[in-house]
């Protein structure tokens, strides 16, 4: 008599995550929460642009020893720099899965349409696409150099910074980035905390009330620096 | 062709299976007597069961953990909707958690009595006893009663009962039951246990050498009609109040398949034995296709009346407390708004025939929670009955809290359904039938939360041990398939009247015969029948039958999802039980429970029985369509419950 | 009053469909949405017409088979199910679009009319308590504290409709799978089997086509039985502490 339960789906806890819908919100959750801590830190480094190219130009350089004389010049920075990037693949890939799972789950769509859920959920999808986009600008820009507007010079980031956005398509691609970047953090943190469980009916205002700051707060620290050049507040 | 109401008594029937010896022992000593089927064997047999309620979702779940190969039908797309999904109120049980002496012989004797004295005591009697293993059952799955803040269960009273036995789960108890056993039934089917065919109907019964072998079935979304075999066939279909198309059930509960086994030699009992639920939304006009009820729960703190004067139009807030009759509490003064749901119909029949009724048409009676509120507060009220508060404002457009519910009685149970024997067993053998579909423990009134008690009792506790019974007794089955004549005859006749219906090509369509049926019941076999009424309608329902087969238009083909030809199929079995609920009524010239002649009336209005007469069970056996069927009467004996006039003063 | 009706007609599960436009008149607001089709169905079958297919049963709410979409919202503008809306919630002389659910996981049968056997699969995939007939002890052995058996409640009262797959940009089956995980992995009667029935209902939900949770609400919101989003967050918590207690075995 084969009155047990089913118990023919037996596999590793790294494909059962993967393999599975809510496991795969997990990555994205999880990933996207290491970028989320990474830019809280990144956005506070920067505001220091606002104290002058000597300060903002020895943190550059201090960043290259984190963690000295234990760890080996630049070892902390790569280290931050592959987890970052893992993070960044695992978020974009399991987010294009999911996004191809969900399109293929609604093959018809309704005649009758009508404008559905938060302009911050609707623009996940696409606010996703320019954050990476501009992710590989930034680096292009300011990391390595290769499309910097001047001559980029190793070493010296405050000037950097200063060229990028001395120039108006440079500060429109920041701006325009940032703002998107506002709109996923206050939908993606929120979100991140209901995959991971972190929800409740009592939790779900301060949760709410959370992102929208963190999504404040980062998206006007980070704005500060082109509008602090604009303005000649940083020169 | 010889005159319907013309029938012949043929031999008086008697259950073979009761057990002897002391009333509280008879159920134990059944199962011992009863033959096993050895664990081994028992995947090697094939049980059908139609119909996936409480009765039939529970039986399906339970034969399967037995070992059984379970073949499952159901009309709806799931198992979970079944029409059981609907009950409110609450599952009756003996378990005397409130130490408010309750028993099961209290149990069994507020049932035979609330029955009026129109039931088995041995089938009831095991009813209370096994009410008490329910709770357990259900509670082990996972049901969701309401409990006290101790973590306890929750109990409340019910009509025509002075104890607190009723468990529930706010108004929904229905739907969580149901759940349970949908739920052990997913288990079976997962397993491989059950095989499971949701959206497929029943259309005929297979009797091969004088025993059920299996069923023929609509597949609904192909129209394919299929034979089905099976060692024993189970009818968990439920009731017939559809015949009178306004009623409580689903839109798409039906009697063909009683109604079909009726017809290959399944006896039906009782069939004039139906329950008018006293507290419905009243009808809004003829667009109404169904009636919804509000749980007789809302008797607990509602309180029912009509203004004193006739054709007071005043709206009810307006309107005095001494120039209100609450007449339930003053005719019945010990039982108050909490009598027995046939009792409560009538009384509310009553004041609206002496024109105090209100609302349209004056078919309504105020249930009031004023008092309530005042009493409770407004959100006690809320918790308690929140959201049959919140369907009737819905359905209504009033808002109960502000003003009285208008409730009109309207039909939602019956009683009477296929003769069984104490195995749950019908007059073919090998055909068993559960839950509403039988007629056997309410007698001639159903009390409030018993039905839920009832169905799972036999789905989940009497039937999986009758059935071995059965099984073991007869091990030795010739094989059947679909080259047996029977089985092309029985296809052929349901493949012809299909064909029929639709190629009549008339200029009505199946609802407009459906309602006028349904009217021509309301009006003669409801709530108050009389002699010279139901021969009008006997005169009446086969003109009805003769015009269906005139002007039915059923559009589109066979093979096809085509709901209108299923309709039409169902009312052409409607056509033909309405007769013999009549005649039932008819024959029986005496009041009790749910059936009341006025001709035999107390001079206070009361139901008067005539045990001298009509102490027995009617069981009518089917001759042909439209003749006078046979009356074979089962007697039925009092030993532990002494019938006397039921009084709730 | 007086309708315009645009109802999605589909002859069979492999044809093409189409919007098609019908009046009716003569309609009391006190009808349900239902009636009012019924009313136009009675007048298509006396034309000689195919009369519109939807599903329907109890008509009081609580089945779960009537599933329209109307005007773009699963069940229509009030919370409630498609049985239980009333003519009232429109004005005379309004167009009303009437469609079926829509997801992959629900195919179209006829009209108005899908298959929802997935969510039938998901249950049996680990939706239930293993209690076989008989097995049950004492209903009292176990006292469950209120709030835990509210909870439970609150969720079992799911009716297995699908609108929350139906409003879902994503057709995502998480409000419904989760609604049943919650009732029975509070309940102390569903912890034996509380990890095996999250991994197992996710999966048969995953493998069913159904979309993933990108926390719109629109479920939710259209959820007539006013089943929480957060019933999902629920389910994810449930689903994490599962996998790693597997990872722990």
């Amino acid at each position: 008599m084969a009155l047990a339960t089913r118990t023919d789906r037996r596999s590793s806890i790294a494909r059962t995550v993967w393999d599975s819908s809510v496991g795969k919100k997990t990555v994205m959750a999880v990933s996207g929460l290491i970028m989320l801590l990474y830019l809280v830190v990144h956005m506070i480094g920067n505001l220091k642009i606002f104290f002058g190219p000597d300060e903002f130009n020895h943190y550059a350089h201090w960043l290259r020893t984190v963690g000295a004389p234990f760890m080996h010049e630049e070892w902390t920075l790569w280290l931050i720099r592959v987890v970052l990037v893992a993070a960044v693949v695992a978020h974009a890939v399991s987010a294009y899965q999911l996004s191809r799972r969900d399109i293929r789950a609604r093959p018809a769509k309704y005649v009758h349409r009508r404008p559905r859920a938060s302009y911050a959920t609707r623009t996940m999808r696409w606010g996703g696409v320019i954050l990476g986009l501009f992710i590989v600008w930034h680096v292009l820009d300011l990391t390595t150099g290769t499309v910097h507007s001047g001559g980029f010079q190793e070493g010296h980031p405050y000037q950097n910074v200063v060229d990028t956005f001395s120039t108006w398509y440079g500060d429109v691609v920041y701006i325009v980035a940032m703002l998107a970047l506002g709109l996923h953090v206050r939908h993606g943190f929120w979100s991140a905390a209901q995959t991971l469980g972190a929800g409740s009916r009592t939790r779900d205002r301060a949760l709410r009330a959370t992102a929208d700051v963190l999504a404040l707060l980062l998206t006007a620290g980070f704005i500060a620096v082109p509008v602090g050049v604009m303005t000649k507040v940083v020169s | 062709m010889t005159d319907y109401t013309d029938y012949a008594t043929g031999e008086p029937l008697f259950d073979a299976k009761a057990p002897e010896g002391p009333i509280a022992e008879r159920w134990d000593r059944r199962r011992f007597e009863a033959r096993l089927v050895n664990p081994a064997n028992r995947r090697k047999h094939t049980v059908i069961v139609v119909g996936t309620g409480l009765a039939g979702g529970s039986a399906g779940a339970t034969l399967a953990e037995q070992g059984y190969h379970v073949v499952q039908f159901c009309y709806q797309d799931s198992p979970r909707r079944a029409h059981s999904i609907a009950a409110q109120g609450g599952v009756n049980a003996a378990k005397n958690y409130r130490n408010d002496g309750d028993s099961i012989h209290r149990l069994f004797y507020d049932t035979v009595k609330g029955g009026d004295f129109r039931a088995r005591e041995s089938n009831v009697h095991r009813l209370a006893q096994i009410s008490v293993e329910i709770i357990d059952q259900c509670v082990a799955q996972g049901v969701p009663f309401a409990r006290e803040y101790g973590g306890l269960l929750d109990t409340r009273s019910f009509g025509g009962v002075q104890v607190s036995r009723t468990f529930y789960a706010r108004g929904q108890t229905g739907q969580q039951l149901l759940l349970g056993a949908y739920q052990a039934l997913s288990r079976q089917i997962a397993a491989g246990n059950v095989e499971m065919h949701p959206r497929t109907e029943m259309l005929d019964l297979i009797v091969v050498e004088g025993r059920a072998r299996g069923i023929v079935a609509r597949d609904l979304i192909t129209g394919k009609v299929d034979a089905h075999f099976a060692d024993a066939v189970v009818l968990a279909t439920g009731g017939y109040g559809n015949v009178f198309y306004l009623s409580t059930n689903a839109m798409n509960s039906n009697a063909t398949a009683i109604w079909r086994a009726h017809r290959r030699g399944a006896w039906f009992a009782n069939p004039c034995f139906t329950q008018i639920h006293p507290t419905c939304i009243p009808r809004t006009g003829d667009h109404q296709s169904k009636l919804t009820l509000m749980s007789e729960s809302l008797r607990n703190d509602g309180r029912i009346w009509v203004p004193k004067a006739r054709g007071d139009d005043r709206q009810p807030n307006e309107i005095p407390e001494d120039e209100r009759d609450y007449y339930l509490e003053r005719v019945y003064p010990s039982f108050g708004n909490l009598v027995p749901r046939d009792i409560a119909s009538r009384a509310a029949k009553n004041v609206c025939d002496e024109g105090r009724g209100v609302g349209p048409g004056g078919q309504g009676v105020y249930l009031d929670f004023a008092d309530a509120v005042r009493r409770m507060g407004r959100k006690a009220v809320e918790a308690k009955y929140g959201n049959l508060f919140d369907m009737y404002q819905r359905i209504t457009d009033e808002d109960p809290y502000e003003v009285p519910m208008r409730i009109y009685p309207a039909v939602h149970y019956t009683m009477g359904g296929l003769w069984v024997d104490y195995d749950l067993q019908t007059t073919v053998p090998g055909l068993f039938a559960i839950g509403e579909a039988n007629f056997s423990d309410h007698g001639a009134n159903r009390l409030g939360a018993s039905a839920l008690m009832q169905g799972l009792a036999d789905g989940y506790f009497v039937l999986p041990a009758t059935v071995n019974d059965y099984l073991a007794r007869n091990p030795d089955r010739g094989a059947v398939d679909d080259r047996h004549p029977v089985v092309q005859e029985v296809l052929a006749e349901t493949q012809d009247r299909l064909h029929l219906l639709l190629s009549v090509d008339g200029d009505r369509t199946p609802d407009s015969f459906h309602r006028e049926l349904g009217e021509l019941m309301w009006e003669f076999c409801g709530m108050a029948r009389t002699d010279s009424g139901l021969r009008k309608a006997l005169e009446r329902i086969p003109q009805i039958r003769e015009e269906f087969w005139r002007r039915i238009k059923v559009p589109g083909v066979g093979e096809e999802f085509n709901q209108s030809l299923e309709k039409a199929n169902r009312i052409v079995d409607y056509l033909e039980l309405a007769e013999l609920m009549c005649l039932d009524a008819l024959h029986r010239a005496e009041s009790c429970g749910g059936h009341f002649r006025e001709e035999s009336q107390t001079p206070d209005g009361e139901a008067a029985r005539r045990d001298d007469a009509f102490a027995y069970t009617a069981a009518w056996e089917f001759t042909g369509a439209g003749t006078a069927p046979t009356l074979h009467r089962e007697d039925l004996v009092f030993e532990y419950v002494h019938p006397t006039q039921r009084s709730y003063a | 009053m007086k309708l315009t009706l645009r109802v999605w007609r589909q002859r069979a599960a492999d044809a093409d469909g189409a919007m098609s436009t019908y009046e009716v008149d003569g309609i009391s607001p006190d009808m349900s949405f239902l009636e009012m089709l019924d009313t136009l169905n009675e007048d298509l079958i006396l034309r000689g017409e195919d009369p519109v297919a939807f599903d329907h049963d109890c008509r009081e709410g609580i089945c779960g088979a009537c599933s329209l979409v109307v005007n773009g919202d699963a069940h229509g503008p009030e919370r409630t199910t498609t049985c239980q809306l009333h003519m009232r919630s429109f004005q005379d002389g309004d167009t009303i679009d009437v469609e079926p659910w829509r997801a992959a996981a629900f195919p179209v049968i006829k009209d108005l009319v899908v298959d929802r056997s997935a969510f039938d699969r998901i249950i049996q995939a680990g939706g239930y308590i293993t209690a076989p007939t008989g097995a049950a002890p004492e209903a009292h052995a176990t006292p469950v504290p209120k709030p835990d058996a509210d909870f439970a409640f609150e969720h079992a009262e799911c009716i297995g409709c699908g609108a929350c797959v139906a409003a879902c940009p994503n057709g995502a089956a998480m409000l419904f799978t989760s609604a049943k995980i919650n009732h029975l992995n509070v309940l102390p009667q569903g912890a034996p089997e509380r990890e095996t029935r999250v991994l197992e209902m996710v999966a048969q939900m995953d493998e069913e086509g159904f979309g993933g949770c990108t926390l719109a609400g629109e479920c939710a919101t259209a959820c007539p039985k006013g089943i929480p989003l957060v019933s999902i967050t629920g389910m994810n918590r449930e689903w994490l502490r599962a996998t790693r207690k597997a990872a722990g075995r």
